[in-house]
């Protein structure tokens, strides 16, 4: 059961983001060169006129492949998505257009409303235990691993980001044999140290459950933050840095005011990663607590509520429509978000020229 | 999530166009199934005894995991890729595909005839007049116990609730976990506790069909009491039952560390496996010579896709599942599930055949939401799973849990909004 687009999409974004970054000049710089020469050289007018002939057919081959993975995989599902929730199906499996009477049930029937609002308010809780203890500790652990003269720093580094690789199933599963209190370590550690009467059966009460689940996927994705924030560390010029050094800054200053601000995008990158993360994850709940999401629904997320409500559990007959509804709503909340986000945040973001 | 979504259904249609592949050889039927825990006894036992009566017909038995086995197979279904023979869930998730032409009718078809009206009513239309399934077997609920523990602490099968709860106290005294049960995976709450232990004080059938005709409340003591005794359990459950999952609970009673693990018949196959020596008892009465009624519920029964490929060997398959053969074999083989037909079978388990002999003495009585009451919103199944677990856990008044479920049921069932 791994519906993890989430885990893999990361890093994968990232890259694009950076490499097309750092294009965008390249090719300016490329092409300005070549319509230097083409107008020093009147010979070369003919073959500069044939390649702006054939352009558009070069850009349309090569968009081809992309434009059509992506429509045929993400953008039509999407829109089908949106269209599906405005609809209702029968017993007989016939649908028909009810416009926004989904939406209406789920925000307005008390029965929908008080698990879709459950949902989303753990979703945030999810999100900001996140944003708080994830985050950071990717900074720290960023900054210490770019610390010149750390010894074994590249074993560090794969270790830390060794759990990211591997199937949420199987954290969800380690993590609970971990945590049990019939056969789990944990116990038996804490014992060690004196604090076994904090232990408790962490995963299965209402108050604790969602927090530890937020602390486990912690647990296994903070080597993204890591890997992003370390690289933008690695690309703070030398020289600045060195700078500052001779003119007698100590390394606390150096970080906060000049590494800090340069990596600054990278941070709200990964804070919009995280937030988008967040608000699809799924997986982990599911594969620790099941689709009913206990106790007492305390670690229901929009992305279980999701599942129960498209695909139906155990006497829940799924229902696509309502499905789709949800969906949309998850939709909107992250388009919300990072619409916010690049409103506020990134348009103000000084970006330096390095 | 419209992405993961699209992943779910683009992988099933490539699981459906796999399975359509493997399909397309002459005679070959497909079976639909989520017990992937018998796969090897099908294509070991089950399937080469059919072949024996039926040479040339290839069986293919392709289960999917329980948790995911309804949802992949409306895909398959709705895909028009699903196999030639599907396993049918009890009451209203065959309703509903029977509803949606999914299922053929199976009235008058070989092989039904062997089976008691009472057995098909879990595959049947509310009116009784389209049968869409063929009733397979049972489970039963009760108890197991540690014969040795039992037998070293001089404690005898209980048969009120105060001999068991005396039991508990002992198995505590003694330094066991008395009762092997966790809340994590919350459906043993409902489908192995609250149904099977209330089954008494609801007097089975009686209290189910009241509450459908609307003539009692989940609010009538009758009710409560259920979940008021499961109040009691909590102490006797072991540290961090809260986050004991299904799988430690059986592993508990396996090792010999729990005095009595409640259970379901289908059970008794993996403690054999493990070699425990154990017994079973029925949910304890309230007071001695009080009638007993035991949850005997029709679990499993097997339709026909009306889009089958092969559907006349389908229906040769249906036929020998009919069959005195089919019944000896998967009563005796499948330990834990019961033929619902009319056949006379010996079982030869002994802890299979003491739970069968309850229905000389109890009552039996389906489980009490599986017919009508499932049906609406919200799912009164998963309502159960969760207030269950909360009162076992301690987090919840049996009064609460009861308003709770009889609110969710008057919204929506006619007959309780009198």
């Amino acid at each position: 059961m791994s519906y993890g687009a989430i885990p893999s999409s990361p890093p994968l974004t990232v890259m694009d983001v950076g490499f097309s970054r750092r294009c965008v000049p390249s090719t300016t710089a490329g092409s300005f060169y070549f319509r230097n020469i083409a107008l020093a050289m009147p010979a070369m007018d003919f073959v500069w006129e044939l390649a702006m002939k054939r352009m558009p057919w070069h850009i349309a081959v090569f968009l081809a492949p992309a434009v059509l993975l992506y429509s045929v995989f993400s953008a039509l599902p999407l829109l089908d998505t949106l269209r599906l929730g405005f609809f209702t199906s029968n017993d007989a499996g016939q649908t028909s257009f009810v416009g926004l009477a989904n939406y209406i049930t789920i925000l307005t029937d008390p029965a929908w409303s008080e698990s879709f609002w459950n949902a989303m308010w753990n979703n945030c809780k999810f999100f900001l235990i996140h944003l708080l203890i994830q985050n950071p500790i990717g900074l720290i652990l960023a900054t210490l691993l770019s610390l010149k003269g750390l010894k074994g720093a590249r074993h560090y580094r794969t270790l830390i980001f060794l759990p990211t690789l591997l199937s949420v199933v199987i954290i969800g599963f380690i993590w609970q044999l971990i945590l049990s209190p019939l056969w789990g370590v944990s116990e038996g550690l804490l014992d060690k140290v004196g604090l076994v009467d904090y232990f408790a059966p962490w995963l299965g009460e209402e108050g604790s459950a969602l927090i530890t689940l937020a602390l486990i996927s912690v647990w296994q994705f903070v080597g993204i933050p890591m890997m992003l924030i370390y690289a933008a560390l690695l690309a703070v010029p030398e020289d600045i840095v060195e700078a500052a050094h001779v003119e007698g800054a100590s390394a606390w200053r150096i970080f906060w005011e000049i590494k800090l601000p340069l990596i600054l995008p990278t941070l709200g990158l990964v804070t919009i990663l995280t937030f988008v993360g967040n608000f699809n994850a799924f997986d982990l709940i599911y594969s620790v607590k099941g689709a009913i999401a206990g106790p007492n629904y305390s670690t229901d997320i929009l992305g279980t509520l999701f599942y129960r409500t498209f695909f139906g559990y155990q006497s829940q007959i799924g229902s696509p429509t309502m499905g789709a509804a949800v969906a949309t709503l998850m939709f909107l909340v992250i388009l919300a978000g990072v619409g916010a986000y690049f409103y506020f945040v990134q348009r103000k973001l000084t970006r330096y020229e390095l | 999530m419209h992405n993961t979504l699209y992943k779910a259904s683009v992988r099933a249609a490539i699981t459906a166009a796999l399975l359509a592949g493997s399909a397309a050889q002459a005679g070959t039927i497909n079976i639909e199934s989520w017990r992937v825990d018998d796969k090897t006894l099908w294509e070991d036992v089950l399937i080469p005894a059919f072949q024996k009566k039926n040479p040339g017909i290839q069986v293919k038995f392709t289960p999917t995991a329980p948790t995911e086995y309804d949802s992949s197979l409306t895909a398959r279904l709705a895909g028009g890729t699903a196999g030639d023979l599907i396993t049918c869930r009890p009451f209203d998730k065959s309703l509903d595909l029977f509803k949606k032409g999914q299922l053929e009718k199976l009235d008058g078809k070989p092989g039904m005839e062997y089976f008691p009206a009472s057995a098909k009513v879990a595959w049947q239309t509310d009116d009784g007049k389209n049968t869409y399934c063929m009733p397979m077997a049972s489970v039963m609920h009760g108890f197991f116990y540690n014969k040795k523990i039992f037998k070293d602490l001089n404690l005898k099968e209980p048969k009120t609730q105060a001999e068991f709860f005396a039991a508990l106290e002992t198995l505590k005294k003694a330094g066991k976990t008395p009762i092997a049960l966790g809340t994590a995976d919350q459906w043993e709450s409902n489908q192995i506790v609250f149904t099977s232990i209330g089954a008494n004080a609801w007097k089975g059938e009686e209290g189910r069909k009241a509450l459908i005709a609307g003539k009692a409340k989940f609010t009538d003591p009758q009710f409560v009491a259920a979940w008021e005794q499961m109040a009691k359990w909590g102490p006797y459950m072991g540290k961090g039952a809260s986050a004991q999952t299904y799988a430690d609970s059986q592993n508990l009673f396996a090792m010999g560390k729990a005095g009595i693990y409640p259970a379901g018949s289908w059970d008794i196959a993996y403690f054999n496996q493990q070699g425990l020596d154990f017994g079973a008892f029925p949910p304890p009465v309230a007071k001695a010579g009080d009638k007993c009624y035991i949850s005997d519920h029709t679990d499993i029964g097997m339709g026909i896709n009306p889009k089958a490929k092969n559907k006349a060997e389908a229906y040769k398959f249906l036929a020998w599942l009919g069959s005195q053969e089919f019944a000896d074999l998967y009563t005796n083989k499948v330990t834990g599930f019961f033929s619902l037909s009319n056949h006379l079978i010996s079982v030869k388990d002994p802890v299979a055949k003491q739970m069968l002999d309850w229905r000389k003495s109890c009552g039996s009585t389906i489980r009490l939401n599986a017919q009508i009451m499932n049906r609406g919103e919200p799912a009164m199944e998963n309502e159960l799973w969760n207030v269950s677990s909360q009162v076992l856990n301690g987090k919840m008044a049996p009064k609460d849990a009861a308003a709770k479920i009889q609110t969710g049921f008057a919204k929506w069932h006619k007959p309780q909004q009198k």
